[in-house]
């Protein structure tokens, strides 16, 4: 199991670095950079800046070297955990996403955690009584969670909940916690601010672990060693939760991993439309002010979070299901 | 006695019938199978029904919206929701509204006023458009006789434009982004796809690895990296090309993998020896031999890939990144009811939501169905 997690490690490195390149590229595809950025932003407010004052911060900010040049020095600073300069926030990048990214996961497992907890029964009882008025029901609403983005439930969330129930709904903590030190009050109160998100965020992959359940079950529920168990007498809740769940739940396990994307992807949206602290609102100004380095600092480190995702999916299946070998 | 013969003859009577049945079915063509299975399946054909109404709803959206999507009543900003009434005198009416300041928030709302009744005419003549970008008219199918106030049924927004006929004509853009994208991912796709599992070796190596750091990068913040290189002063015809192809960018990855397993299994067959035999030329056997081969499968990925299309356009444009104004899309419209003060005072900013979730649920029981179908010989 060890070498296998190592060898899955060491092979990441290429393509980490494939994604770096490709990363920067797609960062230095804009024409310009952050200063002529922030030259025409100041023109179009009035007062003007000097090509010779542009050239001046550009030579500073080591913006006028080639291309080639500068990704060498972004990459071979990652080793040292020196993620470049964000010339936006006057900030090492490193001081700016830390939390941010830990928020981004924070949200993801908790998410996570939320959508096995609902589906796994739901998807038990819909293959039992396949065809009933629930399944047929479940079955609908697990296509219709499919069906909503996140940020249109998002934004449902914020109407119904300004609306009907009148609480605060946006950010991390209300306002008169924001500044409060911790307490179990506070970390009540974060909860309150991170759970609805992280049911939302959960909606689509839910409705996807409902139908598979389903469907692996029943098809568990046709072999015969089932049939042998009931034949020998157990209960029916042992048949199904000892004997059948315990192997029909292993495709649920490989789905983890194609879901970790659709998560982060979520976590990234949703963190612009409830003003939560993920990665989101970060990611898009530092795309729109063209701050290169924090931008694909991000996204490579967005990648990153989701090839560990992958490996440690595989580790999992490998755990919960001794019949596969690890090479 | 008679009851239980009767009974075995009925049941004798059904195997006799199931095993004819059964027969008849080698006798089907595999697209006759197909076709068979969909139909069984209601979902996917209300699914099917469905979509070919969006698209037809798209067709003709300038003719079904009452009004132009840019046509403002810059006297009705964010006008609610209006019903249509009918009583046996006037034939079908709306009320005007009333408009009333609230002094202190500055706040317009509006009440019916039931001293004005506007009658709703059919074939109304008002803004002047193009059908289907070929036909000059200005026959609407609903409309006002009056100039002064507009039939909102779905509400007005910021600028006093109508809701209902800005989501229809928002549902071209919307609808046939997803098409595009997936057409030129469809191209790229089983090309590629097809060339790897077709010839191995190292020109798998390479597409396979291209494919793989394409798929380390979570989907939506690459999108938006890509969406953002965008220059803003381009037009909106380059920008919509572009988006289907920043869309397709990652969309060709999904295609090609499941084409390449498909192909490897399919290059050991006696009909690509055979075509090799007689000296077809390899372009010749991809593209006459194994893309046909493929076709079914291809084509329930592109009904699969659909709704991830139209989600991804929505998402991108509600964030700002995607297609802008003037264009209008659902995901543009959206935008709009970002904000917690649109959502508390005016919810029906909302409504496109509604569209999107129609139409991805439309291709969402429609891909499944099919997705069914494509494997005809499993009961």
């Amino acid at each position: 199991m060890i070498t296998f997690i190592v060898r899955r490690l060491l092979a990441m490195i290429p393509t980490l670095l494939l994604v770096s390149i490709l990363t920067f590229i797609i960062i230095e595809l804009p024409p310009g950079d952050f200063m002529t950025q922030l030259a025409a932003n100041v023109g179009t407010s009035g007062s003007s800046m000097d090509q010779a004052a542009v050239e001046n911060l550009q030579r500073q900010y080591g913006l006028d070297k080639p291309a080639v040049i500068r990704y060498l020095t972004w990459i071979s600073g990652f080793p040292r955990g020196d993620f470049g300069y964000s010339l936006d926030w006057k900030a090492p990048v490193r001081d700016l996403i830390g939390g941010r990214l830990g928020m981004t996961l924070l949200l993801s497992i908790i998410s996570l955690g939320i959508m096995w907890v609902v589906a796994l029964p739901i998807g038990i009882y819909s293959a039992t009584r396949q065809y009933s008025l629930g399944d047929n029901l479940l079955t609908l609403l697990g296509f219709l969670g499919l069906s909503v983005p996140e940020f249109v439930l998002a934004l449902i969330y914020l109407f119904v909940g300004i609306f009907v129930f009148n609480i605060s709904v946006m950010g991390l903590f209300s306002s008169e916690m924001e500044s409060a030190a911790w307490s179990p009050a506070k970390v009540a109160d974060m909860a309150k601010h991170l759970i609805p998100p992280a049911i939302i965020l959960g909606v689509g992959g839910m409705a996807q672990l409902i139908r598979i359940m389903r469907g692996s079950l029943l098809e568990i529920l046709g072999q015969q060693y089932i049939t042998t168990a009931r034949a020998k007498g157990l209960k029916e809740s042992v048949v199904i939760n000892k004997y059948a769940v315990r192997v029909a739940i292993n495709p649920l396990i490989s789905v983890m991993g194609m879901q970790l994307p659709n998560l982060i992807n979520g976590a990234v949206v949703l963190g612009m439309v409830l003003a939560l602290p993920t990665i989101g609102p970060l990611f898009v100004r530092a795309l729109l002010s063209q701050d290169q380095y924090l931008a694909g600092t991000m996204l490579l480190f967005l990648s990153l979070m989701l090839m560990l995702g992958n490996l440690l999916a595989d580790v999992a299946l490998a755990w919960a299901d001794p019949r596969i070998r690890l090479e | 006695m008679s009851a239980s013969a009767n009974q075995m003859e009925q049941v004798l009577d059904e195997a006799t019938l199931s095993r004819a049945e059964e027969e008849s079915r080698y006798g089907l063509s595999q697209s006759q199978l197909i076709w068979r299975k969909f139909i069984r399946s209601r979902m996917a054909i209300g699914g099917g029904v469905a979509i070919l109404l969006f698209y037809l709803v798209a067709l003709f959206a300038n003719f079904i919206a009452p009004y132009g999507g840019d046509q403002r009543f810059t006297d009705y900003l964010y006008a609610p929701p209006q019903g249509i009434r009918f009583d046996t005198q006037n034939g079908l009416y709306i009320y005007g509204l009333e408009k009333k300041v609230d002094p202190d928030t500055l706040l317009t709302t509006y009440k019916p006023d039931t001293t004005r009744k506007i009658p709703v005419k059919f074939f109304a003549h008002d803004q002047p458009y193009k059908l289907m970008g070929l036909f000059d008219t200005d026959i609407h199918l609903l409309g006002l006789p009056v100039k002064d106030t507009g039939i909102f049924l779905l509400g007005s927004d910021r600028q006093g434009r109508d809701m209902l006929s800005r989501i229809l004509i928002g549902s071209q853009m919307s609808l046939t982004i997803g098409l595009v994208g997936v057409f030129l991912s469809l191209i790229i796709g089983s090309i590629t796809g097809v060339t790897s599992g077709y010839f191995g070796g190292q020109v798998d190596n390479v597409i396979q690895r291209v494919i793989e750091v394409i798929r380390s990068f979570p989907s939506v913040p690459l999108w938006m990296a890509l969406a953002a290189t965008l220059p803003q002063h381009w037009p909106p015809e380059r920008i919509y090309f572009s988006i289907t192809v920043i869309l397709s960018f990652i969309g060709w990855t999904w295609l090609a993998r499941q084409l390449r397993g498909k192909v490897l299994a399919l290059r050991e067959e006696e009909f690509v020896m055979a075509a090799q035999l007689s000296g077809a030329s390899d372009a010749w056997i991809i593209f006459r031999h194994l893309i046909p081969a493929v076709f079914g499968h291809i084509i329930v990925i592109a009904s699969l890939a659909m709704p991830g299309m139209i989600l991804a356009e929505t998402t991108l444009s509600f964030l700002n990144l995607g297609l802008r104004p003037p264009l209008i899309s659902w995901g543009v419209l959206l935008q709009e009811a970002n904000g917690l003060e649109n959502l508390r005072h005016f919810p029906w900013l909302l409504f496109p939501a509604l569209f999107i979730a129609g139409a991805v649920l439309s291709f969402n029981f429609f891909g499944d169905g099919l997705r069914d179908a494509a494997d005809p010989y499993t009961m």
